[in-house]
């Protein structure tokens, strides 16, 4: 079996073709960079994403992340634990907010003095 | 007397601050509208920036910081919360802030890193009714990503550009059901990571060819009715469909915000809506830049930077003196290629051309032309409207040439 696939790795978008053997990677093609090929095993294994969202803070919003990529079927519930947390202030880019949710580290993607500041 | 003014403290008007520091500047002023530098990108809070610029994948807010944090450090002046009004040709501005009054600079260069801003319903011609609930995509992601306010449940978009696609996630993500994003276009004019990682994995259908015939409801919006359009891009009525819905958001476009730019009667581009620029991102205003999406839409703000740099560089040497040209080549395009950034080129130097193309080809030339003499040619297995592309020019073609045709063949 053949699958196609887009790479999501950079923005370039490589069209990417990976041969199955029963579940089982022959071999991958499309690919211009390691990291695409990567990205195909794992989209054919166990697909991984980012999450990048936003967490309640006093005052609004401050965006957040995973530091890693997560299993792709947890990205809802990642996002149920990310909005039942509210984020301290100040809070600053690589503040860890919540630790080890699907193996990744929820942390601030922005700064955020006090309630009436972005930075 | 300032050295330089940069209108704009986005990813473009940093970034050209921070080249111009580098280059012995120090009497810089960043003058920016809104309450804090980064511009678009504090509301960009998905990661995919920086891999060429840092080789990280940044989001939005931490690529602004990287920037940020250097105008910090070297201690470069700005002004937030500041209007800019009006720009002359000699190069007074106006702008008022709350704290200063009104107030006049001149400045000896000045760097236009406005930004661009989203095309709204106005310009689109939708039949039906004006009720709430119909948003541009940006509009709504500043609302979700900075207001942390929900626009929405139940969501249509019109319009596959980036910023569509990414709210399309955005929104599902924050619990929203998006129904379907329609396109006019049989391509989109996104990015192929974005369909696969913003669509495809939450099962949002693309519907290609496919636009928004008519608006429904009173107070708030009821529903779309959404149509196949044929290869004229005019509605085939008998495929029209009625989507119920509360929310649409249009992804429709950008345009380079270049009010400022006219007032300082810089001639512009019909077709990027921005400057037409040399090399040096100099205007036709001697002394006055532009870069970053003031100048073009940029599909990466990684290439924003890239000019922004550029910018940065030769307004300093225009301040010092130095900046010189000694020759005059225009750059023209066939339409398959839209256009190029820079249009015209002053000073006998290898150059980075930027283009986009009007359609998606496969296989292809790009050949530059000097008469009928093809003097480069490269190949690109791929072209899309939704990416910008470049070439590199070598200095050694540009003597005694007068004009050079950028063409796209098919082969």
């Amino acid at each position: 079996m053949t699958r196609e696939l887009t790479c999501i790795v950079c923005p370039m978008g490589c069209g990417l073709k990976v041969e199955l053997d029963n579940d089982k990677i022959v071999s991958v093609s499309g690919n211009t960079c390691p990291r695409g090929k990567q990205y195909a095993i794992n989209e054919c294994t166990d697909p991984q994403r980012t999450v990048t969202t936003t967490m309640r803070c006093d005052g609004g919003v401050v965006s957040v992340k995973t530091d890693h990529t997560i299993s792709k079927d947890k990205i809802f519930e990642c996002m149920t634990i990310i909005n039942s947390y509210f984020a301290p202030l100040p809070i600053h880019i690589g503040d860890v907010i919540i630790k080890d949710i699907f193996g990744a580290n929820i942390v601030a993607t922005q700064n955020k003095e006090a309630a009436w500041t972005i930075n | 007397m300032t050295d330089l003014v940069i209108i704009g403290g986005g990813p473009a008007g940093m970034s050209a601050a921070l080249a111009a520091y580098e280059s012995g500047i120090r009497d810089i002023l960043i003058l920016e509208r809104d309450a804090a530098l980064g511009g678009i990108l504090q509301q960009c809070i998905h990661n995919g920036f920086g891999l060429h610029k840092f080789g990280q994948e940044l989001t939005g807010p931490e690529y602004a910081w990287k920037y940020e944090k250097r105008v910090h450090e070297l201690g470069i002046p700005y002004k937030l919360n500041t209007m800019v009004l009006d720009i002359t040709y000699n190069k007074v501005i106006t702008a008022t802030n709350a704290e200063d009054g009104m107030f006049e600079i001149k400045a000896k260069a000045i760097i236009l890193a406005m930004g661009c801003r989203e095309r709204p319903k106005g310009a689109l011609n939708i039949a039906g009714t004006r009720p709430a609930g119909i948003y541009s995509a940006g509009t709504a992601q500043k609302l979700v990503n900075i207001e942390g306010y929900m626009p929405g449940k139940n969501v249509v978009i019109l319009g596959s550009g980036d910023i569509g696609l990414i709210m399309a996630r955005r929104m599902t993500l924050e619990g929203a059901k998006v129904q379907a994003v329609c396109e006019l276009m049989p391509y989109s004019g996104g990015l192929a990571r974005n369909i696969e990682q913003c669509l495809n994995d939450f099962n949002i259908p693309l519907k290609l060819s496919h636009t928004v015939i008519e608006i429904h409801g009173k107070e708030r919006l009821s529903g779309v009715t959404i149509a196949k359009v044929d290869d004229r891009r005019k509605p085939i009525m008998s495929t029209a469909e009625y989507i119920p819905c509360d929310t649409l958001l249009l992804s429709v476009g950008l345009i380079p915000e270049n009010e400022l730019s006219k007032s300082a009667d810089i001639e512009l581009s019909s077709v990027t809506g921005g400057a037409v620029v040399d090399q040096d991102r100099q205007t036709s205003v001697s002394g006055i830049f532009a870069c970053g999406n003031v100048l073009h839409v940029h599909d990466l703000v990684d290439f924003v930077s890239d000019e922004a740099e550029i910018a940065g560089k030769c307004a300093a040497e225009y301040i010092n003196g130095e900046k010189c040209s000694n020759i005059s080549v225009n750059l023209k395009t066939d339409g398959r290629i839209r256009y190029t950034v820079p249009q015209r080129i002053t000073q006998k130097k290898d150059i980075t051309v930027y283009f986009r193309v009007s359609d998606v080809f496969r296989n292809v030339r790009i050949n530059i032309k000097n008469g009928d003499k093809t003097v480069f040619s490269k190949k690109k297995n791929k072209v899309a409207p939704g990416e910008m592309e470049s070439i590199q020019l070598k200095a050694e073609l540009l003597d005694g040439v007068s004009e050079l045709n950028l063409e796209l063949e098919e082969v």
